[in-house]
């Protein structure tokens, strides 16, 4: 059996306050009357609910009983007694005539010592779970302008999946209810509100500017965090979803526009598989350095940063540039960085450097770049305006952007990690110029320098570079990722 | 008689030497004269002998970080094939120290065309890739060693594609886009 239970914020004041009881008989509500801000119900009404017996004892004292256990209560006392143990309320009892008041609590701190079942109270909700059901406490909340990105929260942990249903975004829980609480939104260009769907989804409204979604879920202490960002569509585009794009690589792609801020960022750990990359004399292989460190820059932007890092490859496994770019684009990641380590001819060449994309004949070649946008058809329904991009020139439309990621980087470098002499850059290089965001290739240093690759391996390194790569993706968000393309 | 024999098989020698030189060599120099700027095949002559031109070679510098340009003699050879043919062999020839190559020893040069348009295709032995040390900054310096010398002392080059045993690669060593032919790049040059 299914249960629901939806307690809409802000509704509160329209309908009579009332408490929700779930239980494997159903679910039905039990008036509340407020009093000083406390909560409280009726002992007759909890009677009834939960098959319980009252008598009357000397002294205008009650007693509340069930399968033979009992509960002492007495009037004007904040007190009652269970078994010769006292157990406290908020506040006292009152007695009007043959009705009796005892606040909310009397079921979480008495009630629940003498009954069979389980008593869950979810006081702000005004949700009373009787035995053993899934129904984790749902909340949600909007956050930031154009682009906004809705979080949501489960707790217990609760697996959650994500499905768009023409104007809307279906969250649907693995739950039996929902102890779900929903804002007052107001409507934006991307999201209309959000409304509880029996009976165990979360429906957001989306607005007519709504491009496309992504969705990711990060489990917390107690509980499951699902992160939702939405995307705007195109100026003139039709609103509908981004079509998925299928991996790697036509010569034409269809690639969804750029979006402003950070929330992806893909982190590609060069090499992989047969192909070790450079091997130092010490015997450090360049693919185990890159992947170990990749997985310490992630660990440290998601942690600190809440910006989700996309590995390319999470073990020691070939993946083609093609690939690598294909994922980055697919997660519609809004930065690339690539992490190597370098070899020269010369011992002693030493330094880190960015490097980032060049083209042959650029201005000539970025006049090509685009084909203009197609009216294409949408996953879930409608038309879309898509930008057409010849996929190995992705790259171009971002050169400027991709400068500026690499200037961040090597201030963000300077006087904590070795720099080359030249440190920064541009190259025809493969796996950037398929990348539809800003990209550059970090070459942390020289493997061929052995004082170098001894420092490469050192936890001193690489926390320092990290906590560099870290402080340069934090300034790119807060100056250039947040500008207009 | 043994002399008039020995003329005239000498004179018949002579013709079919001629013929052959005139096949495998006249004709397609004059082709690539006549074309301007090249021949679709490579010649199998070698360069005229002792004559020389001066050619910039590109050599590791170093820091290692970068190329050195070195004014060298490299054999004369007929037209833009040819000479294109004798400035590639010069740049991937092994060299004593203090010079270091960026080209992976062993490295044999198989064969060039040049279009029309000037984009030279330069074929190598399997070496170049199997034989490389990976590293983006060593790819660049071996990719740019060999366009650089090409484009860089014949006008007639405008770009250069790579190519190993007869097929377009990738990469050589996971970085350096070579599926597209390569324009003369002087910031990676000291």
């Amino acid at each position: 059996m299914l249960l629901f239970a939806v307690n809409p914020a802000g509704g509160q004041s329209a309908a009579p306050p009332a408490l929700t009881i779930l239980s494997k008989d159903g679910r039905r509500t039990v008036p509340l009357t407020i009093s000083n801000d406390q909560e409280l119900i009726l002992l007759d009404d909890l009677a009834a609910a939960f098959q319980l017996t009252t008598r009357d004892e000397p002294f205008g004292a009650l007693t509340v009983g069930y399968k033979g256990k009992t509960i002492l209560l007495t009037p004007d006392q904040p007190l009652v007694s269970i078994a010769g143990r006292l157990v406290s309320l908020p506040t006292a009892p009152t007695r009007n005539g043959r009705r009796v008041l005892v606040p909310v609590e009397f079921i979480s701190r008495a009630l629940t010592l003498i009954y069979d079942t389980r008593l869950d109270l979810r006081k702000p909700s005004r949700l009373l779970i009787v035995g053993e059901w899934r129904v984790p406490r749902v909340t949600m909340r909007v956050e930031g302008g154009d682009l906004p990105r809705i979080v949501v929260d489960a707790s217990p942990r609760t697996e959650s999946s994500v499905s768009q249903q023409n104007n809307s975004l279906l969250i649907k829980f693995e739950a039996d209810a929902l102890d779900l609480s929903i804002p007052a939104l107001q409507p934006q260009p991307l999201v209309q509100g959000a409304r509880f769907v029996e009976p165990v989804t979360l429906a957001i409204d989306l607005g007519p500017r709504f491009g496309g979604f992504r969705a990711s879920t990060q489990p917390l202490e107690t509980s499951t965090r699902l992160t939702i960002d939405l995307m705007s569509a195109l100026p003139d585009a039709a609103p509908a979803s981004v079509p998925p794009s299928t991996p790697p690589p036509p010569d034409l792609s269809v690639l969804s526009a750029p979006a402003n801020g950070l929330r992806v960022i893909a982190i590609d750990p060069g090499h992989g598989g047969d192909d070790e990359g450079v091997k130092g004399a010490g015997g450090t292989k360049e693919k185990d350095l890159v992947l170990t460190v990749a997985r310490r820059i992630k660990a440290a932007i998601e942690a600190r940063l809440g910006i989700r890092v996309l590995l390319t490859r999470e073990d020691d496994r070939a993946v083609a540039l093609a690939t690598r770019a294909a994922i980055a684009n697919n997660n519609k990641a809004d930065l690339f960085i690539g992490l190597h380590a370098n070899a020269s001819f010369r011992k002693a060449a030493r330094g880190a450097s960015i490097l980032y994309a060049a083209f042959a004949r650029e201005p000539e070649q970025s006049t090509r770049a685009s084909l203009g946008s197609e009216r294409l058809p949408a996953f879930g329904g409608g038309m879309r305006d898509v930008d057409l991009v010849f996929w190995d020139l992705a790259q171009i439309r971002y050169i400027a952007r991709s400068g500026e990621l690499a200037a961040l980087l090597e201030e963000q470098f300077h006087d904590r990690i070795p720099l080359s002499a030249h440190p920064v850059d541009r190259a025809p290089l493969d796996v950037l110029e398929s990348a539809n965001m800003p990209a550059v290739i970090l070459e942390m240093g020289y493997l061929t320098n052995e004082e170098q690759e001894a420092q490469m391996n050192g936890p001193e390194f690489q926390s320092t570079l990290v906590q560099a790569v870290f402080d340069a993706v934090v300034r790119f968000r807060d100056t250039v990722g947040s500008a207009p393309r | 008689m043994i002399s008039r024999q020995a003329a005239i098989i000498g004179g018949l020698a002579a013709v079919a030497a001629l013929t052959i030189w005139v096949l495998f060599a006249g004709l397609p120099r004059w082709y690539g004269r006549s074309s301007g700027r090249s021949g679709a095949v490579a010649p199998t002559t070698a360069a005229v002998p002792g004559r020389k031109i001066k050619a910039s070679l590109f050599y590791v510098s170093d820091d290692g970080l970068r190329l050195t340009p070195v004014e060298r003699d490299v054999p004369f050879g007929e037209g833009t094939v040819e000479q294109a043919r004798q400035i590639i062999e010069a740049q991937i020839a092994p060299v004593a120290e203090p010079l270091v190559s960026a080209v992976p020893a062993g490295t044999k040069l198989r064969t060039i065309f040049v279009t029309p348009n000037g984009d030279a295709f330069v074929d190598f032995s399997r070496e170049l890739v199997a034989g490389h040390t990976g590293g983006s900054t060593n790819e660049l310096l071996t990719v740019y060693s060999l366009v650089n010398a090409l484009c860089a002392n014949l006008p007639a080059v405008r770009s250069v594609e790579l190519l190993v045993d007869g097929k377009q690669m990738e990469t050589l060593a996971g970085h350096v886009d070579l599926r597209q032919p390569l324009e003369k790049n002087l910031a990676w040059v000291q």
